[in-house]
C-alpha cells in the first residue's frame, strides 16, 4: 500500500506531500504522523504541502487533525507551501485552518517551528539518541 | 448554450476521485481556464464527488465542455441513486452535516463555482449541476 514518508531531523518530524491524497493515504499518513510523534518525542512537525495542488475540507480537516493531535502530544505543527490558488480557494470554501500554523517556505517553517519550542520550554536534559523508543 | 464534448465517468470507490479530478483539470487547462479557476472548480468537484461517496455509495459524473456567449466553461453533473436529501435548504447551510464532517460541502462548492443547481428526491438520489467559466465569471 501506498504510504507518505516521514522524516526525521533533530526533533523534527518532516513531511513532504508529493501526490494528491486521496483519503485512505491522507488517513494513513495521519495515523503514521502522530505514532511518530509518540515514537520519537519530536517537538516539531513540518509539512510541506508546495507540491499539493488541491486541499479540500476532508484534506483540511486532516491537517487540523494532525495539528490538534500533535499539540496533545507536545508537538507543534506547521504547514508550509501552500500555493496561491489553493489559499484563494480554501477561504473560499470556508475553511480556514483554525490551529494550524502556517510559513511560506520550508525555512520559514523551520525558523517559526524552532521559535515556538524556544519560546514554550527549554530542552530538557538532552536525550536525543536514535533508538529511544519505547516508554 | 451550446455544448461542445461530452464524457461520464463512473465514481464507485475514493480511488476513483483522483483520476476524476485529473480528468476535469485537463479538460479546464484545454479550454484555458486560469490556475485559481480550476482549483476552485476542481475543489468544488471534490467535494461533490466525496459527498456522493459518502451518502450513496458513489454514481456517476458527466463532464462537459460547453460554450455561452462566446465563453467556454465546463459543466459537471454529479448524478448518484442514493438516499436523497431530506431538507436540501438546510443541507445548504454552513456547518449543517448529517455525517461528521464539517458541513462546508455542499455550500463551500457553490461559493467556488459560477452556477449551481441542486435536485434531489427522498428515496431516488440527488443531482448536482455546477458550471465554472473560463473567467470565473
Amino acid at each position: 500500500m501506498d504510504r507518505i514518508p516521514i522524516l526525521k531531523m533533530g526533533s523534527f518530524l518532516l513531511v513532504t506531500i508529493q501526490v494528491d491524497l486521496y483519503d485512505r493515504l491522507a488517513l494513513t499518513l495521519e495515523n503514521d504522523l502522530i505514532t511518530m510523534v509518540s515514537r520519537t518525542g519530536a517537538k516539531g512537525v513540518l509539512i510541506d504541502i508546495s507540491a499539493v495542488s488541491i486541499v479540500d475540507s476532508f484534506m483540511g480537516r486532516i491537517l487540523g487533525n494532525i495539528a490538534s493531535m500533535s499539540r496533545i502530544m507536545d508537538a507543534e505543527t506547521v504547514v508550509v507551501g501552500m500555493q496561491p490558488a489553493v489559499a484563494i480557494t480554501l477561504v473560499e470554501l470556508g475553511l480556514t485552518l483554525q490551529g494550524v500554523h502556517t510559513a511560506l517556505d520550508v525555512e520559514k517553517g523551520m525558523e517559526l517551528l524552532h521559535s515556538k519550542i524556544g519560546i514554550t520550554d527549554e530542552p530538557e536534559e538532552d536525550e536525543e539518541g536514535p533508538d529511544d523508543s519505547n516508554d | 448554450m451550446i455544448v461542445m464534448t461530452k464524457d461520464t465517468m463512473q465514481i464507485v470507490r475514493e480511488q476513483d476521485v483522483v483520476p476524476f479530478r485529473n480528468r476535469v483539470r485537463e479538460l479546464s487547462v484545454k479550454i484555458g481556464m486560469s490556475l485559481v479557476n480550476q482549483t476552485k472548480l476542481i475543489t468544488a468537484a471534490s467535494e461533490l464527488v466525496r459527498n456522493m461517496l459518502k451518502y450513496a455509495n458513489g454514481g456517476k459524473v458527466m463532464l462537459e465542455t460547453v460554450s455561452k456567449n462566446a465563453q467556454a466553461g465546463i459543466r459537471l453533473t454529479f448524478q448518484d441513486e442514493g438516499p436523497g436529501i431530506a431538507d436540501v435548504q438546510q443541507a445548504m447551510r454552513d456547518g449543517f452535516s448529517t455525517g461528521k464532517s464539517l458541513g462546508l460541502g455542499l455550500p463551500g462548492a457553490k461559493r467556488l463555482v459560477n452556477e449551481f443547481d441542486i435536485k434531489s428526491t427522498l428515496g431516488a438520489g440527488t443531482t448536482v449541476t455546477i458550471i465554472h467559466w473560463k473567467h470565473g465569471r
